[in-house]
């Protein structure tokens, strides 16, 4: 099992107590499968992205991942996770804005110590970012980013791709291009991938799916 | 990782290349401003310390003559007869270089040729060595003796064997022994020996580095001063640079690259930045220091005859401090934006806050930090004591002055927009308030850098106004003579009595007065003294009590620091001991004076003979009077009249004034400089607000005129803030560090029309700073306003 959580628990501070966000989540995912993550606005869907990441901490409960206890990780225990194992496509696309369109899709890899370039050449063609590496991300479409913030998560080969919403930001046309390709390159890897979605459309394309209503699996 | 982490950090500065010349040019102009500053003071003090050490000034006891005349050579044979151990020196000047003459077998310890392989018996015999540096070796005249270049004698000074010196000047006795520190027991007294002849005892460190400690106290505040108003802008680029770059920082952290790491290589990417800038200042402060020692050397020589060297030496300490202070002043200006990245949740906002932009809990802060500042400062002020304190003042007063700026400009701004009419009055008002967080930090620099200016003018205006004033007290007599022997000086007072309308003997002599030294001056009864001068503090008629004998006059430096007012009394010997009539400001002098009747004065020294007379008369009769003088035998270098010592002390001031004038140009230029690169830096980000103006109708020009006019009023609100802070600077220096340093205060004056025109040139400078952007806003193509509007990008 690739990804196994255990009554999973987080609260927020609220003006008087704390709001409870997840309230005991429990959820299984082997390698090469894809989950479709949705629910409500407010329904605890990211949250539980960011606690799967290592971006945030539970307040209670285990979470393994590629058989690691995360929750008893340090900062930089999970600083390495998200570096290693995992790899995070976001609705904002979060490119660096400094880099051109090739330092960012290597950024990742680089950073995981996985860097090729010639496979990082290779998925940028695939994407259609070939004619685009030297441009920088102010320079490129919506689509366009999102493709590179793909490619960027892809080219480190993680694990586990977190997706969260990754065509909010999109036109209907492109957030299905992109969802396509998407979809193609993770069943390429063999990783597998955790999607937050609020269209039942793309949610419907996703092996199994998970839904949440005020924190806890429908 | 920590090569990808770094150069991802240091793209930003690739697409920020004005984010960057700001961060380097601001800091380097900082560091630059302060290094060449204390390049200035390190070269001084070398000098001084090179002038004291050539002669042992400072460092051992003396014995002169205590009429001010030369010692007779029987009087050396005596002393050393008798078993003190003192060593000759006889100094004078030839043309512009000033000639030593030490006698090097007696001589203490350390003092004499300092080249290493000098040769003593060539230095005794035959026609003489002459050690000095190279320039003071060619300004020489033709002489026979032998010169030999020695880097480590005084600046302007040769030093040679003593009969050389004597032989040179055409002297026949000395100026002064040194006397050595070792002494053997059971000698004689000197007063025995030699009664006409006075010891001066060793002081701690060189008497001519304590006189002009004031004007590099001074210089020192101002480099400080120029220091902060570029940290401001450094503050501001930093500021910037990461606000700009939290949203990458995030998700550098959501990539994985360790909180720990990016914070050590943002400090190392800082300090690499640093170094560079710090470099660059360095070298711009050796091109200021280089620039304005000459005037420094000029001012130091007139003011207090010290000698420095017209050109700089290379000192490692203050190009490592320089680096330092660059490090330093990164530090300060970033630590508060390196904290926040630290200390900032991963899962943050990721977008973007507005630069700077103080939300309402931040300005009370800022607000409550500004008051609880200039409370602190207020309280130092009238309670504190010493220079810690005066400093404090100056501290705390600036920065809660500065941080207090930008919510006063909201305030007024606040209040003109509520009275305001028609929609673009409205949208005028309310955008100059939105844009004020973002020009907040250029605008303190242009606060501190106005006080500054108004502070340091007023000061040096104050010095020199009181010292005119001092001038024409002091200087009240008509012309000034000096005779050769007391002979002469009797001679030449029955020749004068009945040709002029005044003859006031001058003649001083030192003593102690409650342990500490002092001047004891005469004063012939006379209506020159109650015309012309003026007390700080005085008892009736003291000018009348004095003749009477009822009392002394004591400067204001002796009464501080001796705690004596009014009514106490001052012991002068065994049988004299009377109380203060009065006390006078003495304005640049470090040493107390006693002022006492003629009459007491000949009863209490009677071997002394005055010798210097300050005659009054018409001033059409100066001619007359001078011809028949030199007609009896006083040299005309002897007589002096009142207008040249005037001009010649006022020239003084001119020269202190273009040192102050220049740094003052500058420190404005460089606030200026900041408005301007605050202004580029905002220019991007202005054109979504600007961008739906224009669309309503409003044309570029209008919208960069707009901008223009914003620019300067906001200078000229702040200048109006700046006149107040940059009095209270100035009354801080004079009336509470100057007092503090050198005992004596100077009375404040006002120089509105200095002020008027110092406020001109800040809106001078914000309108240049303003013009650049307004051009570019005026010249911004249609289609990157619209880009405002297009919802892809």
């Amino acid at each position: 099992m690739l990804l196994k959580l255990r009554d999973i628990r987080k609260s927020f501070p609220g003006a008087d107590a704390p709001v409870p966000v997840l309230r005991g989540i429990d959820l299984d995912l082997d390698e090469g499968e894809s989950m479709a993550l949705t629910g409500e606005s407010g329904s605890g869907k990211s949250t539980l992205l960011h606690l799967v990441g290592g971006l945030d901490r539970p307040d209670a409960g285990r979470l393994d991942l590629d058989g690691v206890e995360v929750t008893a990780l340090d900062d930089s225990g999970r600083a390495a996770l998200r570096r290693g194992t995992v790899g995070m496509v976001f609705q904002q696309f979060n490119l660096i804005p400094s880099l051109n369109v090739g330092d960012n899709i290597a950024f990742q890899a680089r950073l995981a110590g996985r860097h090729d370039a010639a496979a990082t050449a290779a998925l940028a063609e695939r994407l259609g970012l070939g004619p685009h590496l030297a441009k920088y991300p102010e320079q490129l479409s919506g689509g366009q980013q999102q493709r590179t913030a793909i490619a960027r998560t892809l080219a480190a080969r993680p694990r586990l791709v977190l997706a969260d919403e990754p065509t909010g930001n999109l036109d209907e046309a492109t957030a299905e291009a992109v969802l396509d390709t998407m979809l193609e390159l993770v069943a390429e890897t063999g990783a597998a991938l955790l999607m937050v979605t609020h269209s039942t459309h793309h949610a419907a394309r996703m092996g199994r799916r998970l839904h949440l209503r005020a924190g806890r699996i429908a | 990782m920590t090569r990808t982490v770094l150069w991802a950090l240091l793209s930003h500065w690739r697409r920020a290349l004005l984010q960057l010349f700001t961060l380097i040019a601001g800091l380097a102009l900082a560091t630059g401003l302060w290094s060449g500053v204390q390049a200035i003071n390190a070269e001084a003090r070398a000098s001084y310390d090179v002038a004291a050490a050539t002669l042992g000034e400072g460092r051992y006891a003396r014995i002169e003559a205590a009429s001010g005349g030369e010692i007779a050579l029987a009087d050396y044979v005596a002393l050393r007869r008798a078993g003190w151990q003192v060593s000759p020196v006889v100094q004078g000047r030839l043309g512009e270089v000033r000639l030593v003459g030490i006698e090097p077998l007696t001589a203490p310890g350390g003092i004499g040729p300092g080249a290493e392989d000098a040769d003593i018996a060539a230095f005794l015999s035959g026609v003489g060595q002459l050690f000095g540096r190279a320039e003071a070796l060619d300004a020489l005249p033709a002489l026979d003796a032998e010169r030999v270049v020695a880097p480590d004698v005084a600046p302007g000074t040769v030093l040679t064997d003593i009969s050389v010196a004597q032989r040179l000047l055409e002297r026949d006795g000395v100026d002064a022994l040194l006397v050595a520190p070792e002494q053997p027991l059971g000698r004689a007294d000197l007063a025995e020996i030699a009664p006409d002849l006075a010891l001066r005892l060793a002081q701690d460190g060189s008497e001519i580095g304590r006189l002009t400690d004031s004007f590099h106290l001074n210089l020192t505040a101002f480099g400080l001063l120029c220091f902060a108003v570029g940290i401001f802008i450094v503050h501001g680029a930093v500021g910037l640079a990461f606000e700009q770059r939290r949203p990458v920082l995030r998700t550098m952290r959501a990539l994985g690259v360790p909180l720990g790491r990016l914070v050590a290589l943002m400090v190392a990417e800082l300090t690499g930045i640093a170094l560079v800038a710090g470099t660059i200042g360095v070298g711009l402060g050796w091109l200021l220091a280089a620039s304005l020692l000459p005037d420094v050397a000029a001012t130091l020589r007139g003011l207090y005859g010290a000698e420095v060297a017209g050109g700089l030496t290379f000192r490692p300490v203050w190009w490592l401090s320089g680096l330092g202070i660059a490090v330093l002043g990164t530090a300060l200006a970033a630590g508060a934006a390196l904290w926040r990245i630290a200390t900032m949740p991963l899962l943050a906002a990721g977008g973007r806050r507005a630069w700077a932009m103080a939300d309402a809990r931040s300005a009370r802060w800022q607000g409550a930090l500004a008051l609880g500042l200039i409370g602190v400062a207020s309280a130092l002020a009238l309670w504190g004591d010493g220079l810690v304190a005066g400093f404090g003042t100056l501290g705390a007063g600036l920065v809660g002055a500065a941080l207090a700026l930008p919510l006063l400009l909201g305030a007024v701004l606040a209040a003109a927009a509520r009275l305001a009419r028609g929609a673009l009055a409205q949208w005028f008002w309310a955008d100059t308030r939105q844009q004020l967080p973002g020009l907040s930090l250029a605008l303190m620099a242009l606060l501190l850098a106005m006080a500054a200016n108004i502070g340091v003018s007023t000061m040096v205006g104050s010095f020199r106004q009181t010292f005119t004033g001092f001038l024409d007290q002091r200087l009240a007599p008509e012309l000034y003579i000096e005779t050769a022997d007391d002979a002469q000086a009797r001679t030449v007072e029955a020749f004068l009595a009945p040709r002029v309308r005044s003859v006031l003997p001058l003649a001083s002599v030192e003593i102690e007065v409650a342990g500490l030294p002092a001047e004891l001056n005469l004063a012939r009864p006379d209506p020159t003294y109650p015309e012309n001068w003026r007390f700080l503090q005085s008892v009736e008629t003291p000018w009348v009590r004095l003749a009477a004998r009822e009392g002394v006059l004591i400067n204001e430096q002796l009464s501080r620091r001796a705690g004596l007012g009014l009514g106490d009394a001052v012991s002068l010997g065994p049988r004299a001991e009377l109380p203060v009539l009065g006390i006078y400001g003495d304005y640049g002098n470090p040493v107390g004076q006693v002022i006492v009747t003629e009459a007491l004065f000949a009863e209490l020294h009677p071997e002394i003979v005055p010798r210097r007379f300050g005659l009054r008369l018409d001033p059409d009769e100066v001619p007359r009077i001078r011809a028949a003088l030199i007609a009896e035998g006083v040299a005309e270098a002897a007589i002096t009249d009142q207008a040249a010592l005037k001009r010649f002390s006022l020239q003084v001031f001119e020269r202190t004034f273009a040192v102050t004038a220049a740094l003052n140009v500058l420190t404005l230029a460089v606030a200026g400089f900041a408005i301007l690169m605050s202004l580029l830096t905002l220019a991007a980000l202005r054109l979504p607000q600007l961008a739906p103006v224009w669309a309503l109708g409003l044309t570029r020009r209008r919208l960069a005129a707009l901008e223009m006019l914003r620019a300067v009023l906001l200078a000229a609100l702040t200048t109006l803030v700046a006149l107040p802070v940059g009095l209270a600077l100035a009354w801080v220096l004079l009336s509470v560090v100057n007092v503090a340093a050198f005992g004596w205060r100077l009375p404040m004056a006002l120089f509105p029309a200095a002020y008027a025109q110092l406020g001109l040139f800040a809106l001078l400078a914000a309108a240049l700073a303003a013009l650049w952007p307004a051009i570019r806003l005026a010249r911004t193509p249609p289609a990157a306003l619209l880009g405002v509007f297009a919802s892809e990008r």
